[in-house]
């Protein structure tokens, strides 16, 4: 597959045939003033300057309330206790203008999700239905380190398309099958020039050089787990913690979720929502008996999964992309870029 | 960690609970009971097989789900027994329930004892408290075939004599000749105990371990564990012959909602029983 090219004011009729075959999502300003994926409607243009959604895309595959089953508890009814699968939608959706990040925070999910043992019916069926169209970042903010992350700000590893913004052009890149198709389909046949190719290469250099923040990921996978648990810094770490889960919840590969069951007269739903390890209530027993009581105990946790744990099951680099929105948003400025760097020291 | 074997048998079944049938409630001490489940559907009796120690995620309809170790052996196949604490919301529910009331039922899941790494060998069962549900699953086994075992010892610490679990069941083992059966109490404020008093590592003392061929199974809360395992490794028995069965908020018994992490493994999956030897480097597993 070769890389194409259309003119940026041909952009959103592009974006607009598209959605003959494809849900398409982009990235728009919401009243609050931060970016969040919407609908492609008649009136939203895109924004080539934005930086990145507040929220991250995982919500797709992930939703964070999922309706499982639905119910009868009505003895009369003939299928009375038993569950049946609610009906969701799962038609082709193209995310457009996704970070190459949060298209890496897919791949890092889907080791939990997708793997021999289990497939996660629900994840697997949003996953195969998304289409991800990446935009290149130009202008990386002050808090990414993608680059540290095993990323970067034109990385194509999770993509099924990457966009390059060249002014007035815009550089197509096909990477997976999928995205090959969707561009068949959306009749984006034109030939990007070597010239073009040319000033893509340089973007993305220069944009890789404009990450100003690095850290060193080298050492964790040969690092002592028992060590690291038992590391000084911690209580350092998790002092100013106020187990809000903003993290948790904001984190593009945070995945826990809970499973709960919703009643309404006689008739309910299983719903799975997202949880979060920062919460006492995640691991509490009924019996009363509480494995991680205490908050540096779930601090710790969190960044030992991350960074550790799944470092040393999946053999698939950190469980971070590198997305700077934990410590963007953390409203007590803990950073996850010094929490590496101590326990990679 | 022992080898895997794909469980996948179908991804749209493994979250949706099969019905069960509640065949009988045997009262056990307070607040405790032990029901007898059947599945509805006849395919599903004869398809659902287990290993000690694993469990099931139980649903009582309109409140939620919640795991649950199984207490009766595979050798008796029908009846599933889970034996329960009213505890929490779901427990509570199912303690309102009645005879010939449907409860859901998904699983079995996890990692059991590993029955065929035990044949043969000298055992020691150390369970404490309500961790003897789970392992009466195992003794179950092992007495159904009895001939395939060397030497058993059970030891069973309760924390008074009101607070013995399958009371009667249990005091029965006491005139078999083919195992040793050693049961304490943590207090007896009355005086009636006539076994012994004190915690179970008390237990010990007396009890010859051959450390090269005695395989051990414990089941209890984490403060039994840290002083039977410290008692174990004094007897030089090694951590690769020690399994435990630890217990997690398992929501989803499928390694998929992250509630039962233990380092980097997931209780549910991984577990519940471990080989101590894979998780002693863990320091929160216990």
């Amino acid at each position: 597959m070769t890389d194409k090219m259309i003119k940026k004011d041909q952009f959103m009729g592009f974006l607009h045939k598209l959605k003959n075959d494809y849900n398409v999502f982009i990235p728009a300003k919401e009243d609050d003033n931060f970016y969040n994926f919407t609908a492609l409607g008649e009136k939203e243009t895109f924004d080539f300057d934005y930086k990145n959604t507040r929220l991250s895309p995982k919500s797709f595959a992930l939703p964070q309330s999922e309706k499982m089953f639905e119910f009868s508890l009505n003895k009369s009814d003939k299928d009375a206790n038993i569950l049946r699968e609610a009906a969701s939608d799962s038609s082709n959706t193209a995310i457009v203008g996704i970070r190459p990040c949060d298209a890496n925070a897919f791949k890092v999910i889907n080791a939990n999700f997708d793997n021999p043992e289990f497939r996660d019916p629900w994840w697997t069926k949003h996953r195969d239905s998304l289409t991800l169209i990446g935009l290149g970042c130009n202008e990386p903010d002050s808090t990414c380190f993608c680059t540290s992350a095993g990323g970067g700000p034109f990385d194509e590893k999770g993509l099924d398309i990457l966009l390059f913004d060249l002014d007035e052009h815009i550089l197509i890149r096909p990477i997976t099958k999928k995205g090959g198709k969707l561009l068949e389909t959306a009749d984006i046949n034109q030939e990007a020039d070597s010239s073009l190719k040319q000033k893509a290469d340089e973007v993305k250099a220069a944009s890789e050089k404009k990450i100003s923040s690095h850290v060193a990921t080298d050492k964790l996978k040969s690092k002592n787990a028992l060590e690291l648990f038992n590391a000084s810094f911690w209580d350092d770490i998790a002092f100013s913690c106020i187990n809000c889960g903003t993290c948790t919840f904001l984190c593009p590969t945070c995945w826990c979720f809970d499973i709960q069951d919703e009643v309404n007269y006689d008739q309910g739903d299983r719903i799975r929502n997202w949880d979060s390890c920062m919460f006492p209530l995640f691991t509490l027993h009924a019996s009363g008996h509480n494995p991680r009581p205490e908050k540096v105990q779930r601090v710790r946790q969190r960044f030992m999964h991350k960074l550790k744990y799944y470092v040393d099951k999946y053999d698939n680099g950190i469980a971070c992309v590198g997305c700077g929105r934990c410590v963007k948003y953390c409203p007590v400025n803990i950073d996850i870029r010094e929490v590496i760097r101590l326990m990679n020291e | 960690m022992e080898s895997r074997e794909s469980i996948n048998k179908d991804i749209d079944l493994i979250f949706k609970p099969n019905l069960a049938r509640i065949e009988r409630i045997l009262p056990q001490m307070e607040g405790h009971r032990l029901f007898q489940l059947r599945f509805v559907d006849e395919d599903a009796v004869n398809a659902f097989a287990h290993k000690p120690g694993q469990f099931i995620e139980l649903t009582v309809f309109g409140v939620g789900e919640a795991p649950i170790s199984i207490s009766s052996p595979p050798s008796r196949p029908g009846i599933i027994e889970i034996c329960v604490r009213k505890a929490g919301s779901v427990t509570g529910a199912l303690f309102e329930l009645q005879k010939g009331d449907h409860v859901g039922l998904r699983g079995p899941f996890g990692h059991g004892f590993p029955l065929e790494t035990l044949k043969g060998k000298d055992l020691l069962l150390v369970a404490g408290g309500l961790g003897m549900a789970p392992l009466r699953s195992l003794f179950q086994a092992v007495l159904d075939d009895r001939k395939n075992y060397g030497d058993i010892v059970l030891m069973y610490g309760a924390r008074n004599p009101d607070d013995v679990l399958f009371k009667y069941e249990l005091l029965g083992l006491m005139n078999r000749t083919d195992l040793k059966y050693l049961l304490s109490v943590d207090v007896d404020d009355e005086g009636i105990w006539r076994q012994y008093v004190g915690v179970v590592t008390g237990l010990f003392k007396g009890v010859q371990l051959n450390s090269e061929n005695t395989f051990c199974a414990l089941c209890g809360p984490p403060i039994m564990y840290r002083f039977v395992i410290e008692e174990l490794l004094k007897r030089d028995i090694p951590k690769e012959q020690v399994f435990v069965s630890l217990e997690r908020m398992m929501k989803c018994g499928v390694g998929k909602c992250g509630h039962c992490a233990i380092g980097e493994y997931y209780c549910c999956t991984d577990g519940p029983v471990f080989r101590y030897s894979d998780i002693s480097h863990i320091k929160e597993a216990i």
